[in-house]
């Protein structure tokens, strides 16, 4: 297999806003297979989001590069889609055109009208939305929203899935039931994907490895913890498993112990390695990117 | 739940208007803004009553509406004499063809005063004329400001200069343009209806223009960002996310617009001469009769009321355009 599918080189980013500058990433170095699931992890502000904004091409590296099937990318395209957290449908369109406004853009070339009509009900029915086709997304829950959006990024068939806390502002049954169903459809159709989390659980349960980044400012990659759990997964079975178990401590030690959010006063050595507080961050919502303030702004 | 807000639009409201009857908020639907209206009047007669002018007394609500079936009753009246013209024009011609069929046939146009409801047809066609011209420049402009800061900042400041503008201000140089301009043996418009419907249109172009822009860079960040990941075209993303997004704005901005354009409309038709409302309250100020201020006053109401109800016609057109149809819109 060609170990160099996904290849984020020595990425560094550094923010403009209001002539001062802030330096979020520095040397941000990752390799994925194809088929490969990774996980982001790392505290809010951390600087997860502009990773994978970069690999979007939403954002652009102030040095290193981003190269994908051994050609550079820079800007936006379909190749990779992105989950966004709060699932980014369009409001005005029904969850069949939602799907259809992006297979319609990147199939426009290459398949028929009755073709891309397949394609468009065969991913909805991939994500089991397939019996709300014409609701519009406010008329849906949360829950199936992140399924439309889903659906949206898998039928642009991308090379790269790129997910921003896809499942963050879902309630956890909810989240469950959607990790389950992300499961099995990468399963079934070996999608790379770069997803970040703050859940814990959700990282072990999903990921091939886990890439744990260090704090800003100036993030980068601390430790990356392989996960060598067999697949198909069951979360319940998993539970007791004292692979899992271990794992899961693996990345808590990282997050609390080692890089362990500082209080401004004290410096870190002095800082005693503090217990999990599993539930507090777990669910912090992460809405930061550096980067929107330095965005269009209307007077 | 959500089924039958949307099926049943119409039903839904009638059912919520019945169901406010029965628990009998109708009280405070129907006595509270009746009582209001009763206030009015009475004030208004009370004071009307005080008011001697060199024209008469100052016309209540009793005296306007003397005008009003009096206005009407002319209508009529015009009506009946331009049929009756017609009527004999066809007589003769038929009666000239029948003696000579190679005759040529003289097609003659009434020429009767126009009634006061010829003068609001007038003026609706002007508001609308003017308001037209100004929103197809206000939109796709205020779209484009929105997407591009650079084209944001390089109009913006002629956009706040001429906003404060008045319409009477501008019409003299439109007047003049469009007499050096517009000139053709056969006009389609009357250089009056221009100079009208111009006016109108560079007062009404702001509102539309600042808040489309307003409604286009308030776009979510996010739906931009799919955009972006889709490789949309430009005219696809203006299309299928600036457009329906930005929506809500522009309608506002088109309220906003539409009744800025009426009230202009008025004080430019009393000075380029345009046979609207505006000419009518102009010509009765000069004709000076004991009718006069009656018949302004009715012109003031007439006024008022069909601005009420342009405002609700866009209102029920944005309800009608809008994708989120529960939206509460006011």
């Amino acid at each position: 297999m060609n170990k160099r599918y996904l290849d984020i080189t020595d990425v560094g980013i550094e923010f403009d806003t209001n002539g001062k500058k802030f330096r979020a990433l520095q040397k941000v170095n990752l390799q994925l297979d194809k088929g490969e699931f990774v996980s982001l992890i790392g505290h809010s502000g951390c600087g997860k989001s502009t990773v994978l904004n970069i690999v979007a091409g939403l954002y652009q590296a102030t040095e290193g590069g981003v190269c994908l099937e051994g050609k550079e990318v820079s800007d936006p395209g379909p190749d990779r889609a992105v989950v966004f957290q709060n699932h980014s449908l369009m409001p005005w369109l029904s969850v069949y055109d939602n799907v259809a406004l992006a297979v319609d853009q990147v199939f426009r070339k290459t398949m028929s009208k009755a073709e891309r009509r397949e394609w468009i009900e065969h991913n909805l029915r991939l994500v089991n939305m397939d019996h709300a086709v014409d609701k519009l997304p406010g008329e849906i829950s949360g829950g199936m929203k992140q399924r439309v959006g889903i659906a949206r990024c898998l039928a642009m068939q991308p090379k790269v899935l790129l997910m921003d806390e896809p499942f963050g502002a879902l309630d956890a049954l909810t989240r469950a039931q959607l990790q389950d169903s992300l499961m099995t459809i990468q399963a079934e159709l070996g999608n790379t994907v770069i997803m970040i989390t703050h859940d814990v659980d959700e990282a072990v349960l999903l990921s091939d490895r886990i890439v744990m980044m260090t704090n800003g400012p100036a993030a980068t990659i601390g430790e990356v913890l392989p996960v060598e759990l067999d697949r198909p997964r069951d979360r319940l079975a998993l539970a007791e498993d004292q692979a899992f178990v271990h794992l899961r401590q693996q990345v808590l030690e990282f997050l609390y112990a080692k890089q362990a959010v500082r209080k401004p006063a004290e410096p870190a050595a002095v800082s005693p390695p503090q217990p999990p507080r599993l539930a507090a961050v777990q669910r912090s919502g992460d809405s930061d990117s550096p980067g929107d303030s330095n965005d269009f702004e209307a007077a | 739940m959500a089924n039958t807000v949307l099926t049943g639009g119409l039903d839904h409201r009638l059912d919520q208007i019945l169901e406010r009857f029965k628990r009998g908020e109708w009280v405070k639907a129907l006595v509270f803004p009746m009582l209001g209206m009763l206030a009015f009047l009475l004030v208004w007669q009370f004071s009307a009553d005080r008011i001697d002018t060199s024209l008469g007394q100052f016309p209540g609500p009793v005296q306007v509406w003397e005008q009003v079936k009096g206005l009407a009753e002319e209508h009529m009246r015009e009506r009946d004499r331009e049929e009756a013209f017609y009527d004999r024009l066809e007589k003769r011609n038929a009666k000239k063809l029948a003696a000579d069929p190679n005759a040529v046939i003289k097609e003659r146009q009434y020429t009767g005063k126009p009634t006061f409801i010829d003068q609001i047809v007038t003026s609706l066609l002007t508001v609308a004329a003017g308001f037209v011209i100004a929103n197809l420049v206000a939109i796709p402009l205020g779209i484009v400001c929105g997407l591009s800061a650079g084209f944001y900042k390089a109009l913006n400041p002629i956009i706040q200069i001429f906003k404060p503008v008045s319409p009477l201000a501008w019409l003299p140089l439109v007047t003049m343009v469009v007499s050096a301009t517009y000139s053709s043996p056969d006009p389609l418009f009357d250089k009056s209806f221009l100079n009208s419907a111009i006016t109108v249109a560079l007062c009404c172009l702001w509102p539309t223009l600042i808040n489309t822009i307003v409604g286009v860079t308030g776009i979510d960040r996010d739906l931009v960002n799919v955009s972006r990941v889709m490789a949309l075209s430009p005219m696809v993303h203006v299309r299928k996310i600036v457009i329906p997004a930005a929506i809500p704005m522009i309608f506002t901005g088109l309220r906003l617009s539409l009744a800025t354009g009426w009230m202009v409309l008025i004080a430019a038709e009393m000075l380029a001469q345009n046979p609207g409302l505006g000419k009518f309250v102009w010509d009765e100020f000069q004709n000076g009769s004991s009718s006069s201020l009656g018949r302004i006053m009715v012109a003031v109401l007439a006024i008022g009321l069909i601005g009420f109800m342009l405002d609700k016609f866009m209102l029920s057109l944005q309800r009608k355009v809008s994708w989120d149809k529960n939206a509460l819109l006011r």
